[in-house]
């Protein structure tokens, strides 16, 4: 058996060492993530995703701890992401989130992951969707995804969770913020914590009106409050999860759900290593550089550069070149193969022999 | 992609002085590493749990109260109890120099006491993933 799928059936058996190094394969495209993934993806897709996301230091990571105890007395088991910034200047991290998370930190219920957003914008990581997978195949049942400190444009969450919980707390600009686009907008449930501040109230009433302006729709986002440092309001939080996560099942939402982030990941696999396979050939010959060299200089524009490298080099990717008569009878001897007659082989199109798209 | 090095930043025991393991966080994390930092007051299981979860190369223990000769081979125990072999274990902190020798026979793989510079620290822990 080879060393992955050694550790696929570990990850499937729970085992949380296992699960921890997976994550690590993944999150760095090391040898077998992708067998990795082929061998673990038929067991996953059975969790509730949570995405939790807000400004920073609206509390988060102690909203997402009371979240987790909350589900775990429910009888699940609870998978955590924090994701927290990357620095653009060193590339490192500090990954602080499981610092409020002290109440999991023990319970063999609970796996916590802090992961580092490597540049992603959007507020997640690149490897967010597989993490969530091997969660999943790992048997959590509730996987709650937290985001770096987000403000208004960090909407990816969206991508990933089932349920979006969208953090607030007072003080943080009048009402006219609260009808603005961005993570106002993407939120299932919203949370005021930190309730035992001033102007909550005002809050609440401004974010039930801005939930009144938008078009009628089946779910009504509930606006709850809570002081997740002191455990109130959890419970309240994680009714209002379940309540939505039946809403899904029940109204087909979740499907939908499904079909879109189906799609956006094949569109990301599909673009990623068609980009990374464009440029790795024409950096070879200098092509990208002096295709960059000719946009610089202005001398040229992006799209006519673009149109170039994609018709010079995609092409040399959807159809690789026939290997020469002799190196291809050699192949085959060495193969062991005696019945093939020697001579240019005509390999079928598409590349991985007829598959219906 | 680019592997970073994963390093645990953990405060064992009842020492509440973490400006210290905060300094040394902030310094590997400008050296480029991911950087869990736990807080204050962890159990050894604590502290190897979170190890295990994080998958990390390093395990950096910050120490002042005078209680590694403790704590720290609890931890070593456990890393290896979890399968965790190949993780080297720092010490810093509060450390006498003559209890240095015996950290290091019990599988700490360095102490940087008072003064070490987060530099040396840095590179050292470099070093490491080097050598693997």
């Amino acid at each position: 058996m080879t060393d992955i799928a050694h550790l696929a059936e570990l990850v499937l058996a729970q085992d949380k060492r296992a699960l921890a190094r997976a994550i690590t394969i993944i999150e760095n495209g090391l040898d077998g993530a992708r067998e990795l993934m082929a061998r673990i993806y038929p067991e996953t897709g059975g969790a509730h995703v949570v995405g939790v996301t807000g400004a920073p230091g609206v509390g988060k990571s102690t909203a997402v701890d009371g979240l987790a105890q909350e589900f775990r007395r429910r009888g699940q088991r609870v998978g955590v992401l924090a994701v927290d910034p990357s620095s653009p200047f060193s590339g490192g991290a500090i990954l602080g989130d499981r610092i409020r998370m002290q109440q999991g930190s023990l319970d063999p219920g609970v796996f916590i992951r802090s992961l580092a957003s490597r540049g992603a914008s959007g507020g997640l990581c690149m490897c967010c969707g597989d993490a969530v997978r091997l969660l999943e195949a790992a048997g959590y049942g509730v996987v709650i995804i937290e985001t770096v400190g987000a403000g208004q444009g960090e909407v990816e969450i969206m991508r990933y969770a089932h349920t979006t919980l969208v953090v607030v707390v007072p003080g943080m600009g009048d009402e006219v913020q609260a009808i603005k686009a961005g993570i106002l907008e993407i939120g299932d449930v919203f949370l005021v914590n930190k309730a035992d501040l001033p102007g909550v109230d005002r809050l609440v009433r401004d974010l039930e009106m801005m939930l009144d302006l938008k078009p009628e729709s089946p779910w009504r986002p509930p606006v709850l409050t809570a002081v997740a440092r002191e455990g109130t309001g959890m419970a309240e939080a994680t009714d209002a999860i379940e309540r939505h996560a039946a809403h899904l099942r029940a109204s087909g939402g979740l499907e939908g759900k499904r079909a879109l982030q189906a799609e956006a990941e094949l569109m990301d696999l599909v673009g990623g290593r068609l980009l990374a396979a464009v440029a790795a050939r024409a950096r070879e010959r200098g092509a990208w550089g002096r295709a960059c060299a000719r946009i610089a200089g202005h001398t040229s524009d992006p799209y006519t550069e673009a149109e170039r490298l994609l018709r010079r080099y995609a092409a040399e990717i959807a159809a690789p070149r026939r290997r020469a008569p002799q190196r291809e009878a050699a192949r085959r001897a060495s193969a062991g193969s005696a019945r093939q007659p020697p001579g240019p082989t005509k390999r079928p199109r598409g590349g991985r022999g007829r598959q219906r798209p | 992609m680019e592997r970073r090095i994963r390093v645990l930043v953990a405060k064992p025991g009842l020492d509440g002085h973490d400006r210290g393991a905060k300094v040394v966080a902030r310094a590997f994390r400008d050296a480029g590493f991911e950087v869990v930092y736990t807080g204050l007051h962890q159990t050894a299981e604590q502290v190897v749990e979170a190890a295990v979860q994080e998958d990390v190369d390093v395990v950096g223990l910050s120490i002042l109260s005078g209680a590694h000769g403790t704590l720290v081979p609890r931890v070593i125990r456990l890393l290896r109890e979890r399968g965790m072999d190949d993780v080297a274990v720092l010490v810093g902190g509060i450390i006498p120099r003559d209890d240095v020798a015996a950290l290091k026979q019990a599988g700490v793989a360095e102490v940087f006491g008072p003064g070490t510079s987060t530099e040396t620290i840095v590179e050292y822990v470099r070093g490491l993933k080097a050598g693997k």
